[in-house]
Protein backbone atom coordinates (compact mmCIF):
# COMPACT_ATOMS: atom_id res chain seq x y z
CA UNK A 1 0.00 0.00 0.00
CA UNK A 2 2.53 2.13 0.67
CA UNK A 3 4.50 1.07 -2.45
CA UNK A 4 1.68 2.54 -4.08
CA UNK A 5 1.18 5.56 -2.67
CA UNK A 6 4.69 6.91 -3.07
CA UNK A 7 3.86 5.50 -6.64
CA UNK A 8 0.98 8.40 -7.08
CA UNK A 9 3.17 10.69 -6.01
CA UNK A 10 5.20 10.64 -7.90
CA UNK A 11 3.49 9.96 -10.67
CA UNK A 12 0.02 11.94 -10.12
CA UNK A 13 -2.33 10.63 -12.79
CA UNK A 14 -5.46 13.00 -12.76
CA UNK A 15 -7.84 10.53 -15.08
CA UNK A 16 -7.17 7.58 -12.88
CA UNK A 17 -8.25 9.43 -9.49
CA UNK A 18 -11.42 11.18 -10.98
CA UNK A 19 -11.81 7.50 -12.67
CA UNK A 20 -11.67 5.94 -8.87
CA UNK A 21 -13.97 9.28 -7.52
CA UNK A 22 -16.85 8.72 -10.28
CA UNK A 23 -16.47 5.41 -10.14
CA UNK A 24 -16.78 5.18 -5.93
CA UNK A 25 -19.80 7.99 -6.63
CA UNK A 26 -21.89 5.76 -9.51
CA UNK A 27 -21.23 2.72 -6.57
CA UNK A 28 -23.14 4.40 -3.60
CA UNK A 29 -25.79 5.87 -6.31
CA UNK A 30 -26.52 2.10 -6.92
CA UNK A 31 -26.91 1.10 -3.60
CA UNK A 32 -28.67 4.44 -2.67
CA UNK A 33 -32.88 4.71 -2.45
CA UNK A 34 -34.39 6.59 -5.04
CA UNK A 35 -35.09 9.51 -2.54
CA UNK A 36 -31.51 10.28 -1.92
CA UNK A 37 -30.48 9.67 -5.63
CA UNK A 38 -32.69 12.37 -6.65
CA UNK A 39 -30.74 14.86 -3.91
CA UNK A 40 -27.13 13.56 -4.82
CA UNK A 41 -28.06 14.03 -8.53
CA UNK A 42 -24.43 14.57 -9.89
CA UNK A 43 -25.19 16.51 -12.37
CA UNK A 44 -24.82 14.47 -15.48
CA UNK A 45 -27.20 13.00 -17.63
CA UNK A 46 -27.59 9.31 -17.33
CA UNK A 47 -27.78 8.51 -21.10
CA UNK A 48 -25.77 10.09 -23.14
CA UNK A 49 -27.24 12.73 -25.61
CA UNK A 50 -27.67 11.75 -28.85
CA UNK A 51 -26.87 13.56 -31.53
CA UNK A 52 -29.83 14.56 -33.58
CA UNK A 53 -29.78 11.67 -35.97
CA UNK A 54 -30.71 12.82 -39.31
CA UNK A 55 -33.26 11.52 -41.91
CA UNK A 56 -32.23 9.65 -44.72
CA UNK A 57 -33.56 8.45 -47.80
CA UNK A 58 -32.22 5.33 -49.68
CA UNK A 59 -33.21 2.76 -52.37
CA UNK A 60 -31.34 -0.28 -51.32
CA UNK A 61 -31.83 -3.20 -53.30
CA UNK A 62 -34.67 -1.82 -54.88
CA UNK A 63 -36.56 -0.73 -52.07
CA UNK A 64 -37.06 2.74 -50.78
CA UNK A 65 -36.17 3.34 -47.33
CA UNK A 66 -36.83 6.65 -44.92
CA UNK A 67 -34.54 6.14 -42.22
CA UNK A 68 -32.99 8.17 -39.47
CA UNK A 69 -29.76 7.56 -38.64
CA UNK A 70 -26.70 9.26 -36.37
CA UNK A 71 -24.18 10.87 -38.39
CA UNK A 72 -21.42 8.76 -37.33
CA UNK A 73 -23.14 5.60 -38.58
CA UNK A 74 -20.99 3.99 -41.96
CA UNK A 75 -22.87 2.10 -44.48
CA UNK A 76 -21.91 -0.97 -43.55
CA UNK A 77 -23.27 -0.67 -40.06
CA UNK A 78 -26.90 0.91 -41.12
CA UNK A 79 -26.98 -1.81 -43.41
CA UNK A 80 -25.88 -5.01 -41.18
CA UNK A 81 -26.81 -3.55 -37.84
CA UNK A 82 -30.24 -1.74 -38.85
CA UNK A 83 -31.41 -3.41 -41.76
CA UNK A 84 -30.44 -7.05 -41.21
CA UNK A 85 -28.12 -7.20 -44.11
CA UNK A 86 -25.77 -9.32 -43.06
CA UNK A 87 -24.43 -10.56 -46.59
CA UNK A 88 -22.28 -7.65 -46.21
CA UNK A 89 -19.47 -8.58 -44.42
CA UNK A 90 -17.45 -6.43 -42.08
CA UNK A 91 -13.77 -7.16 -42.62
CA UNK A 92 -11.18 -4.91 -41.63
CA UNK A 93 -12.95 -1.65 -41.22
CA UNK A 94 -10.62 0.35 -42.24
CA UNK A 95 -10.66 0.36 -46.31
CA UNK A 96 -8.12 -2.56 -46.38
CA UNK A 97 -9.95 -5.68 -47.08
CA UNK A 98 -12.85 -5.14 -49.67
CA UNK A 99 -15.09 -7.42 -47.85
CA UNK A 100 -17.55 -4.61 -47.46
CA UNK A 101 -17.74 -3.80 -51.19
CA UNK A 102 -21.34 -2.13 -52.32
CA UNK A 103 -22.67 -0.49 -54.84
CA UNK A 104 -23.52 2.97 -54.97
CA UNK A 105 -25.28 4.19 -57.93
CA UNK A 106 -23.73 0.97 -60.38
CA UNK A 107 -19.76 2.16 -58.73
CA UNK A 108 -18.47 -0.12 -56.49
CA UNK A 109 -17.30 1.63 -53.21
CA UNK A 110 -16.40 0.61 -49.49
CA UNK A 111 -19.18 1.04 -47.34
CA UNK A 112 -16.94 1.03 -44.11
CA UNK A 113 -15.78 4.05 -45.35
CA UNK A 114 -19.33 5.65 -46.35
CA UNK A 115 -21.20 7.30 -43.92
CA UNK A 116 -24.99 6.66 -44.35
CA UNK A 117 -26.02 10.07 -43.72
CA UNK A 118 -23.81 11.03 -47.44
CA UNK A 119 -25.93 8.52 -49.33
CA UNK A 120 -29.30 10.70 -49.18
CA UNK A 121 -31.27 9.78 -52.63
CA UNK A 122 -28.75 7.33 -53.73
CA UNK A 123 -29.00 3.55 -54.96
CA UNK A 124 -27.40 0.56 -52.58
CA UNK A 125 -27.05 -2.81 -53.99
CA UNK A 126 -25.61 -5.55 -51.38
CA UNK A 127 -24.79 -9.40 -52.09
CA UNK A 128 -28.72 -9.82 -51.29
CA UNK A 129 -29.90 -7.90 -54.39
CA UNK A 130 -27.91 -9.83 -56.75
CA UNK A 131 -29.03 -13.19 -56.62
CA UNK A 132 -30.91 -15.81 -54.10
CA UNK A 133 -29.93 -19.11 -53.18
CA UNK A 134 -32.53 -20.66 -55.82
CA UNK A 135 -31.87 -17.66 -58.46
CA UNK A 136 -27.77 -17.36 -58.56
CA UNK A 137 -26.25 -14.65 -60.09
CA UNK A 138 -23.52 -15.76 -62.36
CA UNK A 139 -21.15 -14.31 -61.18
CA UNK A 140 -22.26 -16.32 -57.94
CA UNK A 141 -22.46 -19.64 -59.71
CA UNK A 142 -19.01 -19.51 -61.61
CA UNK A 143 -17.32 -19.02 -58.17
CA UNK A 144 -19.10 -21.84 -57.10
CA UNK A 145 -18.10 -24.08 -60.27
CA UNK A 146 -14.45 -22.38 -60.09
CA UNK A 147 -14.19 -23.24 -55.82
CA UNK A 148 -13.66 -19.49 -55.76
CA UNK A 149 -13.73 -19.54 -52.05
CA UNK A 150 -12.97 -21.49 -49.20
CA UNK A 151 -14.10 -19.67 -45.81
CA UNK A 152 -16.34 -17.56 -47.66
CA UNK A 153 -16.01 -14.42 -45.58
CA UNK A 154 -14.51 -12.40 -48.47
CA UNK A 155 -16.77 -13.75 -50.90
CA UNK A 156 -19.41 -11.33 -50.90
CA UNK A 157 -17.33 -8.33 -51.09
CA UNK A 158 -15.17 -10.28 -54.28
CA UNK A 159 -18.48 -10.89 -56.03
CA UNK A 160 -19.86 -7.75 -56.09
CA UNK A 161 -16.41 -6.56 -57.01
CA UNK A 162 -15.65 -9.03 -59.70
CA UNK A 163 -19.64 -7.82 -61.29
CA UNK A 164 -18.34 -4.34 -61.22
CA UNK A 165 -14.82 -5.42 -62.50
CA UNK A 166 -16.85 -6.85 -66.13
CA UNK A 167 -19.07 -3.83 -66.17
CA UNK A 168 -16.25 -1.19 -65.87
CA UNK A 169 -14.37 -3.04 -68.76
CA UNK A 170 -11.68 -4.08 -66.33
CA UNK A 171 -11.89 -7.51 -67.52
CA UNK A 172 -10.07 -8.38 -70.35
CA UNK A 173 -7.27 -10.49 -69.41
CA UNK A 174 -6.21 -12.05 -66.15
CA UNK A 175 -3.65 -9.79 -65.27
CA UNK A 176 -6.51 -6.86 -65.84
CA UNK A 177 -8.75 -8.84 -63.35
CA UNK A 178 -5.89 -9.20 -60.92
CA UNK A 179 -4.94 -5.39 -60.91
CA UNK A 180 -8.61 -4.35 -60.81
CA UNK A 181 -9.30 -7.16 -58.01
CA UNK A 182 -6.60 -6.39 -56.16
CA UNK A 183 -8.87 -4.41 -53.57
CA UNK A 184 -10.26 -7.75 -52.50
CA UNK A 185 -8.22 -9.84 -50.09
CA UNK A 186 -8.43 -13.26 -49.92
CA UNK A 187 -6.75 -14.83 -46.54
CA UNK A 188 -7.65 -18.16 -47.91
CA UNK A 189 -5.71 -17.32 -51.07
CA UNK A 190 -8.38 -18.25 -53.03
CA UNK A 191 -6.79 -15.79 -55.92
CA UNK A 192 -6.11 -18.40 -59.09
CA UNK A 193 -10.49 -20.18 -58.88
CA UNK A 194 -11.78 -16.50 -58.32
CA UNK A 195 -9.18 -15.18 -61.43
CA UNK A 196 -10.93 -17.83 -63.61
CA UNK A 197 -14.48 -17.06 -62.33
CA UNK A 198 -14.74 -13.77 -63.69
CA UNK A 199 -12.75 -14.36 -66.59
CA UNK A 200 -15.36 -17.04 -67.41
CA UNK A 201 -18.47 -14.69 -66.74
CA UNK A 202 -16.70 -12.44 -68.61
CA UNK A 203 -16.22 -14.57 -71.51
CA UNK A 204 -19.87 -15.99 -71.13
CA UNK A 205 -20.64 -12.11 -72.52
CA UNK A 206 -24.05 -11.88 -70.90
CA UNK A 207 -24.58 -7.91 -69.34
CA UNK A 208 -24.19 -8.13 -66.01
CA UNK B 1 -16.07 6.72 -33.34
CA UNK B 2 -17.19 9.33 -31.75
CA UNK B 3 -20.20 11.36 -32.75
CA UNK B 4 -20.45 14.63 -34.94
CA UNK B 5 -22.58 16.86 -35.94
CA UNK B 6 -23.29 17.17 -40.08
CA UNK B 7 -23.73 19.44 -42.51
CA UNK B 8 -24.80 19.15 -46.32
CA UNK B 9 -23.98 22.53 -48.54
CA UNK B 10 -24.42 22.85 -52.37
CA UNK B 11 -22.01 25.93 -52.67
CA UNK B 12 -18.38 27.24 -52.27
CA UNK B 13 -19.73 29.67 -50.38
CA UNK B 14 -21.64 27.80 -47.76
CA UNK B 15 -19.03 25.44 -47.58
CA UNK B 16 -16.22 28.42 -46.30
CA UNK B 17 -18.39 29.83 -44.37
CA UNK B 18 -19.34 26.61 -42.40
CA UNK B 19 -15.90 26.09 -41.50
CA UNK B 20 -14.88 29.58 -41.00
CA UNK B 21 -17.58 29.73 -38.61
CA UNK B 22 -16.72 26.92 -36.51
CA UNK B 23 -12.98 25.92 -35.51
CA UNK B 24 -13.65 22.17 -34.87
CA UNK B 25 -15.68 21.87 -38.25
CA UNK B 26 -14.14 20.28 -41.03
CA UNK B 27 -14.72 19.60 -44.69
CA UNK B 28 -15.42 15.79 -45.71
CA UNK B 29 -15.70 14.37 -49.20
CA UNK B 30 -15.03 10.79 -50.42
CA UNK B 31 -13.68 10.20 -46.98
CA UNK B 32 -11.87 7.43 -47.14
CA UNK B 33 -8.92 8.90 -45.39
CA UNK B 34 -10.97 11.09 -42.92
CA UNK B 35 -13.33 8.44 -41.83
CA UNK B 36 -10.13 6.07 -40.76
CA UNK B 37 -8.55 8.90 -39.25
CA UNK B 38 -12.15 8.89 -36.84
CA UNK B 39 -12.34 5.62 -36.40
CA UNK B 40 -8.60 5.55 -34.89
CA UNK B 41 -9.15 8.71 -32.94
CA UNK B 42 -6.49 10.69 -34.62
CA UNK B 43 -9.22 13.29 -35.98
CA UNK B 44 -12.16 14.25 -34.20
CA UNK B 45 -13.86 17.03 -35.76
CA UNK B 46 -17.45 18.34 -34.14
CA UNK B 47 -18.91 19.27 -37.07
CA UNK B 48 -18.46 17.39 -40.43
CA UNK B 49 -19.40 19.74 -43.86
CA UNK B 50 -20.45 17.35 -47.04
CA UNK B 51 -18.86 19.07 -49.94
CA UNK B 52 -19.82 16.28 -52.23
CA UNK B 53 -22.58 18.15 -53.53
CA UNK B 54 -20.43 21.18 -54.85
CA UNK B 55 -21.14 21.58 -58.37
CA UNK B 56 -16.95 21.27 -58.83
CA UNK B 57 -16.76 17.82 -60.89
CA UNK B 58 -16.21 19.04 -64.13
CA UNK B 59 -13.54 17.93 -66.52
CA UNK B 60 -12.70 20.27 -69.33
CA UNK B 61 -10.48 22.10 -71.88
CA UNK B 62 -10.58 25.67 -72.39
CA UNK B 63 -8.27 27.58 -75.19
CA UNK B 64 -4.99 27.26 -73.02
CA UNK B 65 -5.52 25.06 -69.80
CA UNK B 66 -7.42 22.21 -68.95
CA UNK B 67 -9.26 22.42 -65.67
CA UNK B 68 -10.42 19.15 -62.93
CA UNK B 69 -12.90 19.89 -60.72
CA UNK B 70 -11.74 19.70 -57.00
CA UNK B 71 -15.28 16.81 -56.95
CA UNK B 72 -13.99 14.69 -59.62
CA UNK B 73 -13.62 10.80 -58.45
CA UNK B 74 -10.17 9.50 -58.86
CA UNK B 75 -11.50 7.19 -61.37
CA UNK B 76 -13.47 8.83 -63.40
CA UNK B 77 -10.43 11.26 -63.94
CA UNK B 78 -8.11 7.87 -64.65
CA UNK B 79 -10.99 6.97 -67.37
CA UNK B 80 -11.33 10.09 -68.89
CA UNK B 81 -10.53 9.86 -72.48
CA UNK B 82 -9.69 13.31 -72.94
CA UNK B 83 -6.93 13.37 -69.67
CA UNK B 84 -5.97 9.95 -71.32
CA UNK B 85 -5.52 11.74 -74.33
CA UNK B 86 -3.79 15.01 -73.08
CA UNK B 87 -2.30 13.84 -69.86
CA UNK B 88 -1.82 10.37 -70.07
CA UNK B 89 0.90 10.34 -66.92
CA UNK B 90 -1.43 11.64 -64.88
CA UNK B 91 -4.17 9.07 -65.83
CA UNK B 92 -1.17 6.42 -65.28
CA UNK B 93 -0.56 7.60 -61.88
CA UNK B 94 -3.89 8.04 -60.06
CA UNK B 95 -4.22 3.93 -61.52
CA UNK B 96 -1.33 3.13 -59.65
CA UNK B 97 -2.99 4.58 -56.44
CA UNK B 98 -5.18 2.74 -54.10
CA UNK B 99 -7.65 0.31 -55.47
CA UNK B 100 -11.05 1.03 -57.70
CA UNK B 101 -13.41 0.88 -54.87
CA UNK B 102 -11.82 4.30 -53.13
CA UNK B 103 -11.20 5.57 -56.31
CA UNK B 104 -14.64 5.53 -56.83
CA UNK B 105 -14.89 7.29 -53.64
CA UNK B 106 -11.37 9.47 -53.71
CA UNK B 107 -11.86 13.13 -55.37
CA UNK B 108 -8.90 14.85 -56.71
CA UNK B 109 -8.93 17.59 -53.96
CA UNK B 110 -9.54 14.78 -51.25
CA UNK B 111 -6.21 13.18 -53.16
CA UNK B 112 -4.27 15.92 -52.17
CA UNK B 113 -5.58 16.65 -48.54
CA UNK B 114 -4.42 12.75 -47.79
CA UNK B 115 -2.60 12.69 -44.32
CA UNK B 116 0.33 10.84 -44.20
CA UNK B 117 0.07 7.00 -43.48
CA UNK B 118 3.52 6.70 -41.00
CA UNK B 119 2.25 4.76 -38.08
CA UNK B 120 3.34 7.18 -35.79
CA UNK B 121 0.63 9.33 -36.77
CA UNK B 122 -2.01 6.76 -36.90
CA UNK B 123 -1.47 5.08 -33.56
CA UNK B 124 -2.44 7.91 -31.03
CA UNK B 125 -0.52 5.86 -28.22
CA UNK B 126 2.57 6.77 -30.07
CA UNK B 127 4.46 10.36 -30.11
CA UNK B 128 4.03 12.15 -33.41
CA UNK B 129 4.81 15.77 -33.76
CA UNK B 130 2.17 15.91 -36.60
CA UNK B 131 -0.01 14.54 -34.71
CA UNK B 132 0.26 16.32 -31.48
CA UNK B 133 2.90 18.65 -31.89
CA UNK B 134 5.95 18.91 -29.60
CA UNK B 135 5.47 14.62 -28.73
CA UNK B 136 8.18 13.86 -30.85
CA UNK B 137 8.86 11.72 -33.86
CA UNK B 138 8.36 8.04 -33.25
CA UNK B 139 9.87 7.71 -36.53
CA UNK B 140 13.48 9.02 -36.72
CA UNK B 141 14.71 6.27 -34.23
CA UNK B 142 12.06 4.32 -34.86
CA UNK B 143 10.67 1.87 -37.39
CA UNK B 144 11.29 3.89 -40.50
CA UNK B 145 11.17 2.28 -43.56
CA UNK B 146 8.73 3.99 -45.58
CA UNK B 147 9.44 7.31 -44.91
CA UNK B 148 11.24 10.28 -46.41
CA UNK B 149 14.89 11.01 -48.07
CA UNK B 150 14.79 14.05 -48.82
CA UNK B 151 13.77 17.69 -46.94
CA UNK B 152 13.00 15.69 -43.73
CA UNK B 153 13.52 17.52 -40.44
CA UNK B 154 14.24 16.22 -36.97
CA UNK B 155 10.68 17.27 -36.03
CA UNK B 156 8.81 14.90 -38.66
CA UNK B 157 10.45 12.21 -41.66
CA UNK B 158 7.12 11.22 -42.78
CA UNK B 159 6.32 11.04 -46.70
CA UNK B 160 2.92 12.21 -48.64
CA UNK B 161 1.47 8.68 -50.07
CA UNK B 162 -0.32 10.72 -52.91
CA UNK B 163 0.39 8.90 -56.41
CA UNK B 164 -1.66 11.63 -58.09
CA UNK B 165 0.14 14.11 -56.94
CA UNK B 166 3.75 12.95 -57.88
CA UNK B 167 2.02 13.22 -61.59
CA UNK B 168 0.59 16.74 -60.74
CA UNK B 169 4.21 18.40 -59.71
CA UNK B 170 5.42 16.76 -62.55
CA UNK B 171 2.89 18.34 -65.07
CA UNK B 172 3.42 21.93 -63.23
CA UNK B 173 0.10 22.18 -62.36
CA UNK B 174 -2.18 25.04 -60.97
CA UNK B 175 -4.33 24.53 -57.64
CA UNK B 176 -7.28 27.07 -57.56
CA UNK B 177 -8.95 27.71 -54.25
CA UNK B 178 -11.22 29.73 -52.67
CA UNK B 179 -11.37 31.11 -49.24
CA UNK B 180 -12.79 34.11 -46.65
CA UNK B 181 -9.97 36.67 -48.55
CA UNK B 182 -11.22 35.41 -52.26
CA UNK B 183 -9.96 32.78 -54.78
CA UNK B 184 -6.22 32.01 -55.16
CA UNK B 185 -3.92 30.38 -57.39
CA UNK B 186 -1.10 28.05 -56.13
CA UNK B 187 1.54 26.52 -58.03
CA UNK B 188 0.83 23.06 -57.44
CA UNK B 189 4.92 22.39 -56.26
CA UNK B 190 4.24 25.06 -53.51
CA UNK B 191 1.00 23.45 -52.32
CA UNK B 192 2.50 21.10 -49.84
CA UNK B 193 5.02 21.78 -48.12
CA UNK B 194 8.37 20.47 -46.16
CA UNK B 195 8.10 19.55 -42.51
CA UNK B 196 10.61 22.21 -40.84
CA UNK B 197 9.08 22.98 -37.44
CA UNK B 198 5.46 22.74 -38.24
CA UNK B 199 5.26 18.91 -39.63
CA UNK B 200 1.40 19.46 -38.46
CA UNK B 201 1.16 21.59 -41.51
CA UNK B 202 0.53 19.45 -44.45
CA UNK B 203 0.07 22.36 -46.98
CA UNK B 204 0.11 26.00 -47.52
CA UNK B 205 -3.96 26.62 -47.53
CA UNK B 206 -5.09 28.98 -44.57
CA UNK B 207 -7.79 27.80 -42.47
CA UNK B 208 -11.20 28.44 -44.80
CA UNK B 209 -9.40 27.88 -48.03
CA UNK B 210 -11.24 25.20 -50.18
CA UNK B 211 -9.93 23.42 -53.08
CA UNK B 212 -11.91 24.34 -56.61
CA UNK B 213 -9.82 22.91 -59.42
CA UNK B 214 -7.01 21.91 -60.66
CA UNK B 215 -5.61 23.07 -63.42
CA UNK B 216 -3.07 22.22 -66.11
CA UNK B 217 -1.22 24.03 -69.08
CA UNK B 218 -0.76 22.41 -72.39
CA UNK B 219 1.56 20.20 -73.24
CA UNK B 220 3.66 17.94 -75.50
CA UNK B 221 3.80 15.00 -73.11
CA UNK B 222 1.44 12.40 -75.17
CA UNK B 223 3.64 9.96 -75.58
CA UNK B 224 6.88 8.92 -73.67
CA UNK B 225 5.55 9.16 -70.34
CA UNK B 226 5.89 6.53 -67.55
CA UNK B 227 5.12 6.19 -63.82
CA UNK B 228 6.47 3.54 -62.31
CA UNK B 229 5.65 2.50 -58.42
CA UNK B 230 7.59 0.16 -56.33
CA UNK B 231 5.84 -1.47 -53.52
CA UNK B 232 5.85 -4.51 -51.41
CA UNK B 233 3.15 -5.71 -53.42
CA UNK B 234 2.09 -6.00 -56.95
CA UNK B 235 -0.90 -3.68 -56.48
CA UNK B 236 -2.54 -1.71 -53.80
CA UNK B 237 0.01 -0.64 -51.44
CA UNK B 238 1.61 2.43 -51.08
CA UNK B 239 4.78 3.45 -52.64
CA UNK B 240 8.30 2.70 -50.80
CA UNK B 241 9.35 4.89 -54.18
CA UNK B 242 7.57 5.93 -57.15
CA UNK B 243 8.91 8.38 -60.38
CA UNK B 244 6.80 9.90 -62.97
CA UNK B 245 8.54 10.86 -66.17
CA UNK B 246 7.63 13.05 -69.19
CA UNK B 247 9.55 13.45 -71.91
CA UNK B 248 9.37 15.34 -75.37
CA UNK B 249 11.35 13.53 -77.88
CA UNK B 250 12.80 15.68 -80.92
CA UNK B 251 14.69 14.09 -83.86
CA UNK B 252 15.83 11.43 -81.10
CA UNK B 253 17.18 14.02 -78.61
CA UNK B 254 15.07 14.55 -75.23
CA UNK B 255 13.49 18.10 -75.63
CA UNK B 256 11.98 18.74 -72.77
CA UNK B 257 12.06 16.90 -69.82
CA UNK B 258 9.83 16.36 -66.21
CA UNK B 259 10.38 14.60 -63.45
CA UNK B 260 9.03 13.50 -60.44
CA UNK B 261 9.27 10.93 -57.47
CA UNK B 262 7.39 9.61 -54.87
CA UNK B 263 7.30 8.18 -51.39
CA UNK B 264 10.61 10.15 -50.48
CA UNK B 265 9.46 13.59 -48.96
CA UNK B 266 6.53 15.27 -46.56
CA UNK B 267 5.76 16.49 -50.68
CA UNK B 268 5.62 15.50 -54.11
CA UNK B 269 9.02 15.53 -55.20
CA UNK B 270 10.59 17.59 -58.60
CA UNK B 271 13.37 16.24 -59.76
CA UNK B 272 14.97 19.39 -61.71
CA UNK B 273 18.45 19.17 -61.57
CA UNK B 274 17.98 15.78 -63.17
CA UNK B 275 15.89 17.47 -65.87
CA UNK B 276 17.87 20.04 -66.37
CA UNK B 277 20.82 17.75 -66.86
CA UNK B 278 19.04 15.26 -69.59
CA UNK B 279 17.62 18.31 -71.82
CA UNK B 280 19.01 18.35 -75.11
CA UNK B 281 20.64 14.81 -75.01
CA UNK B 282 20.47 11.71 -76.49
CA UNK B 283 18.52 9.05 -74.17
CA UNK B 284 20.81 6.31 -73.09
CA UNK B 285 21.62 4.38 -69.63
CA UNK B 286 24.72 5.81 -68.87
CA UNK B 287 23.12 9.29 -69.25
CA UNK B 288 20.10 7.84 -66.97
CA UNK B 289 22.35 6.75 -64.38
CA UNK B 290 24.25 10.51 -64.32
CA UNK B 291 21.24 12.11 -63.97
CA UNK B 292 20.07 9.44 -60.91
CA UNK B 293 22.83 10.76 -59.42
CA UNK B 294 22.28 14.30 -59.86
CA UNK B 295 18.27 13.68 -58.57
CA UNK B 296 20.24 11.78 -55.48
CA UNK B 297 21.80 14.47 -54.16
CA UNK B 298 21.12 15.57 -50.32
CA UNK B 299 19.41 12.03 -49.80
CA UNK B 300 19.50 10.58 -46.41
CA UNK B 301 18.47 7.35 -45.16
CA UNK B 302 17.53 6.75 -41.70
CA UNK B 303 18.22 3.52 -40.93
CA UNK B 304 15.43 1.32 -42.27
CA UNK B 305 14.91 3.62 -45.12
CA UNK B 306 18.49 3.29 -46.17
CA UNK B 307 17.69 0.91 -49.06
CA UNK B 308 16.00 3.70 -50.76
CA UNK B 309 18.93 5.30 -51.57
CA UNK B 310 19.83 2.71 -54.04
CA UNK B 311 16.35 1.98 -55.05
CA UNK B 312 15.63 5.63 -55.74
CA UNK B 313 18.37 6.15 -58.61
CA UNK B 314 17.43 2.85 -60.17
CA UNK B 315 13.67 3.37 -60.00
CA UNK B 316 14.66 6.71 -61.46
CA UNK B 317 16.78 4.85 -64.69
CA UNK B 318 14.59 2.28 -65.18
CA UNK B 319 11.14 4.67 -65.61
CA UNK B 320 13.56 6.42 -68.13
CA UNK B 321 14.27 3.51 -70.01
CA UNK B 322 10.54 2.82 -70.15
CA UNK B 323 9.73 6.67 -70.87
CA UNK B 324 11.77 6.61 -74.05
CA UNK B 325 11.69 3.30 -75.62
CA UNK B 326 8.22 3.93 -76.54
CA UNK B 327 9.44 5.91 -79.98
Amino acid sequence: MSHQKTHEENHPDKGRRDFIKQSSLLTALALAPPALMKAADPGWEAEAPRLLEQPLNIEINGISRKLSVEPRVTLLDLLREQLALTGTKKGCDHGQCGACTVHVDGKRVLSCLSLAVMQEGKKVTTIEGVGTPDNLHPMQAAFIKHDGFQCGYCTPGQVMSGIACIREGHADSDDDIREYMSGNICRCGAYPNIVKAIAEVKKGGKSL
Amino acid sequence: MINFDYLRVTTPKAAVDAIVTNRNAQWIAGGTNLIDLMKKGVVEPQKLVDITNLPLKEIKKTSNKFSIGAMALNSDVADNELVQKEYPLLSLALKAGASQQLRNMATVGGNMMQRTRCPYFYNIDMPCNKRQPGSGCGALKGFNRMHAIFGASDKCIAVHPSDMCVALVTLDATVVVTGPKGERRIPFQDFHRLPGELPQKDNTLERGELITAVELPDQPFKKNVHYLKIRDRSSYAFALVSVAVAIDMQNGKMNQVRLGMGGVAHKPWRLKEAENFLTGKAPSEPVFREAAKLAMRGAKGYGHNNFKLKLGPNTIVEALIKATATS
